[in-house]
């Protein structure tokens, strides 16, 4: 019974940035930091270089972002996808997902709306 | 207890109580979980600027466009400002493990005067581009600019607000299981708005999208 007793002080997973053992620590967010710092660089040196072919910095630019967010989720929010943050890591897998559909849904619908609309000009010319 | 053990799921250790009996979560995990659950859906509530952003990017009106107003080495300055707070932050949040009140103090007024330094550079940027006509009416691009850009400000406006008031919860209540909890949903809404300010100045200062 004793076994029970102590189940119910158990949590089922625990929440972002704590846990019942220690996760953060100095050392982590220094990393953290770190990772975040080069990153950021990476970006506004990608953003003004010569070097990359023009048309392939949005997508640098891109990986650099997504590779920043990372670094702040594992390090600063201490998230993982290991069997305690079963459903941390879901809610944001549901999180990115949205927003993946939000932002290119609406950009593919306007773009494709653009793209079919008549230019003022032919407009002109018809009413004519 | 000397039960066989016919039935170990994936993540339990062996002779662990299963998932299925160790009742509810405990209210750390609850309330961590649910501002988590909320965190995301602001996220969610800017990819809508965002998007409306990308949208109308190149929608100026013959007004003034990104390359003509934005200052690369100052978003620069805005964006080191923001993340050391965020490491400031998660020091303090250190602290708060230590129940250490002097370094939650220390850490908190650093990353105050972080997340204002930000936030001062922000607003001047907004007068100076005002100044030069690039108002919010002026075209579809600055009013898609000033709600985007605008609303990550006001959140960490609030967040400013937030921080000295949980800094008078520790010194009039100490740490009290309710104070940290708050205390942990503050860290995690600062480290939020890092994330966000990541995209903007992908997308906004740096076009990401171009």
């Amino acid at each position: 019974m004793s076994d029970h007793d102590s189940a119910a002080s158990v949590a089922q997973g625990h929440a972002p940035g704590t846990a019942h053992v220690r996760r953060g620590s100095f050392l982590k967010y220094l990393t953290g930091l770190c990772f975040a710092i080069v990153l950021t660089f990476a970006s506004f040196w990608a953003a003004e270089t010569h070097l990359v072919w023009g048309p392939g910095v949005p997508v640098l630019l891109a990986a650099l972002a997504i590779a920043q967010m990372g670094v702040h989720v594992v390090f600063f929010f201490h998230i993982s996808t290991g069997p305690d943050d079963t459903n941390n890591f879901l809610a944001l897998a549901f999180g990115v997902f949205v927003v993946g559909l939000v932002v290119f849904g609406s950009m593919l619908i306007m773009s494709n709306l653009d793209a079919s609309m008549m230019t003022i000009d032919k407009l002109m010319q018809m009413q004519r | 207890m000397s039960v066989v053990d016919t039935f170990t799921r994936p993540g339990e250790a062996k002779g662990e109580i299963p998932f299925s009996e160790r009742g509810p979560a405990s209210i750390e995990s609850v309330a961590g979980f649910g501002f988590w659950l909320f965190l995301l859906s602001d996220v969610v509530m800017f990819s809508a600027l965002f998007a409306a952003y990308a949208v109308l990017s190149n929608h100026t009106a013959g007004g003034p466009d990104g390359a003509k107003l934005f200052d690369r080495g100052f978003v620069l300055l805005e964006t080191m400002c923001l993340l050391l707070s965020s490491f400031t932050c998660g020091l303090m949040a250190l602290a708060i493990e230590r129940k250490s009140a002097p370094a939650t103090y220390l850490w908190a007024a650093v990353t105050f005067a972080l997340g204002a330094a930000f936030l001062g550079l922000e607003i001047s940027e907004f007068l100076r581009m005002i100044g030069e006509g690039a108002s919010p009416t002026r075209s579809a691009f600055l009013s898609a600019f000033f709600t985007l850009v605008g609303t990550h400000g006001l959140h960490v406006t609030l967040g400013l607000f937030w921080l000295l008031a949980m800094m008078a919860q520790v010194a009039t209540l100490g740490f009290l299981p309710i104070v940290v909890r708050r205390l942990l949903c503050f860290t995690l809404f600062w480290h939020a708005l890092d994330i966000v300010w990541v995209g903007v100045f992908t997308i906004v200062y740096l076009g990401g999208l171009a």
